[in-house]
């Protein structure tokens, strides 16, 4: 720690006062510095990122269910996807029908849940899958007591407008990477469409979820770069996904991220986004295991995706309720805000 | 738990005893190493049938997966307690 008779550089003691006190996000070379700090700061880093959630957040925990209604076949060649059909990943092209999707949103609910999303993995939807979509989100609603939210990819104005018609209330389109990472990433589109629909889907009146992965070879600043990306973006929620290799795909052979550097992931990402909902998304079984999980949740993460993923298992939500419970936050309930 | 059985006298995909391939790899089971398979199967279903090596239609939803191999049938398990 370096401190002078006025001023600290103490990363985190500005952080404390700007983030914490102030209530304004880390910059981006903040973030770095902040990823940048030892495995003998970690505990103060989570220390600290729990104090802002707490503050600007509270203490409940908002869980979801996920499920993909279009599974593989996709043409785009995101690089840590099975679901891309570019890749010889061994996931084949399947397609849930009506009555499974209410079970599995039934199932959702029964763990206390408030939010359903529903996936497709596409560039971008159809007329067959927004009609789909139209009669899935209506059987939903009629039976479920749930938020339902929806994951399809890019969007045109109009489909914007029937999503919105549809009662979708959240969308969530990820930027998955920082924008100077993202061509190692992704070849098929741009980050700036991402973008695109990004901002239609924030003026639409529906809640935008926006995250994206870390452990996909980017550099420090560029972990970082995602963070403030998402910052400016202001998402109501930011689903944060370790990389979790998948068999067959260009980001098959990685490594799993380091613990540490999940969890310091984790702090940096609240000290960022001080007011977002902050969501454990995929990996986090790989990543951090049990203990992981609960250190991220006393780190800054507000939010769960409970039960399994699209094409991955999770953790039994069991597990998941008893840790929350154990912590004594409380799950968000349907219409709660922040 | 079989949902469906095309044939009653052919094993299920994941039935254990007969299986010959990894249903993570796909590859044979014997004289194979398939430990890290097996670990990593507690987080993600299989993808290839144990009798036969097709790769299976999966179905994942929150609570249960659905395995099916066009010769040797569905099954379905749920993950919850
Ligand atoms: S667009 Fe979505 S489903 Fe398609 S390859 Fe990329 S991440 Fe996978
Ligand atoms: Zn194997
Ligand atoms: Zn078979």
């Amino acid at each position: 720690m370096t401190t002078t008779a006025e001023t600290t550089t103490d990363i985190l003691d500005v952080a404390r006062a700007q983030v914490l006190e102030r209530g304004e996000a880390l910059t981006q070379a903040q973030i770095v510095e902040v990823l940048r700090t030892g495995d003998d700061r970690l505990a103060d880093l989570l220390a600290l990122a729990h104090e802002v959630r707490m503050k600007y957040q509270g203490p409940s925990v908002e869980v979801e269910g996920i499920v993909s209604l279009k599974t593989g076949g996709c043409p785009e060649d995101c690089h840590f996807c099975s679901q891309s059909g570019q890749f010889t990943s061994p996931v084949r092209s399947v397609w849930l029908n009506i009555p499974e999707l209410v079970r599995a949103a039934k199932q959702t609910a029964a763990t206390g849940a408030s939010e359903f999303c529903i996936v497709a993995a596409v560039r971008g939807p159809d007329d067959k899958l927004m009609e789909q979509m139209r009669e899935g989100v209506a059987a939903i609603r009629a039976a479920v007591d749930i938020n339902v939210a929806a994951s399809l990819g890019m969007l045109s104005q109009g489909q914007v407008d029937d999503l919105v018609d549809m009662g979708v209330h959240r969308y969530n389109h990820n930027l998955e990477a920082g924008r100077s990472f993202f061509p190692n990433v992704v070849t098929t589109h741009s980050w700036e469409e991402r973008w695109e629909t990004c901002e239609m889907v924030k003026e639409s009146g529906m809640e935008l979820c926006c995250g994206g992965l870390v452990g996909m070879g980017e550099t420090i600043e560029q972990r970082a770069e995602l963070a403030a990306d998402l910052g400016r973006l202001e998402p109501h929620e930011v689903p944060l996904n370790f990389l979790n290799p998948r068999p067959g795909t260009p980001f098959g052979d990685l490594e799993p991220m380091e613990t540490n550097d999940a969890l310091r992931t984790i702090a940096a990402f609240r000290l960022a986004l001080p007011r977002t909902i902050l969501r454990y998304a995929g990996g986090r079984e790989l990543t951090l295991g049990d203990l992981g999980t609960r250190d991220g949740l006393l780190g800054g993460i507000n939010a769960v995706i409970v039960g399994n993923y699209l094409t991955t298992l999770g953790r039994d939500p069991k597990e998941d309720l008893a840790l929350l419970d154990d912590l004594e936050m409380p799950i968000r309930a349907l219409n709660e805000t922040f | 738990m079989p949902l469906t059985r095309p044939d009653e006298d052919l094993p299920l995909p994941d039935e254990a005893g007969s299986a010959a391939y990894c249903g993570r790899c796909g590859d044979a089971l014997a004289g194979g190493d398939h430990e890290r398979c097996e670990r990593l199967l507690a987080l993600e279903p299989p993808r290839y049938c144990g009798q036969c090596r097709r790769r299976m239609k999966v179905q994942v939803a929150p609570g249960t997966w659905t395995a099916t191999c066009v010769q040797h049938g569905t099954v379905e398990h749920s993950t919850w307690s």
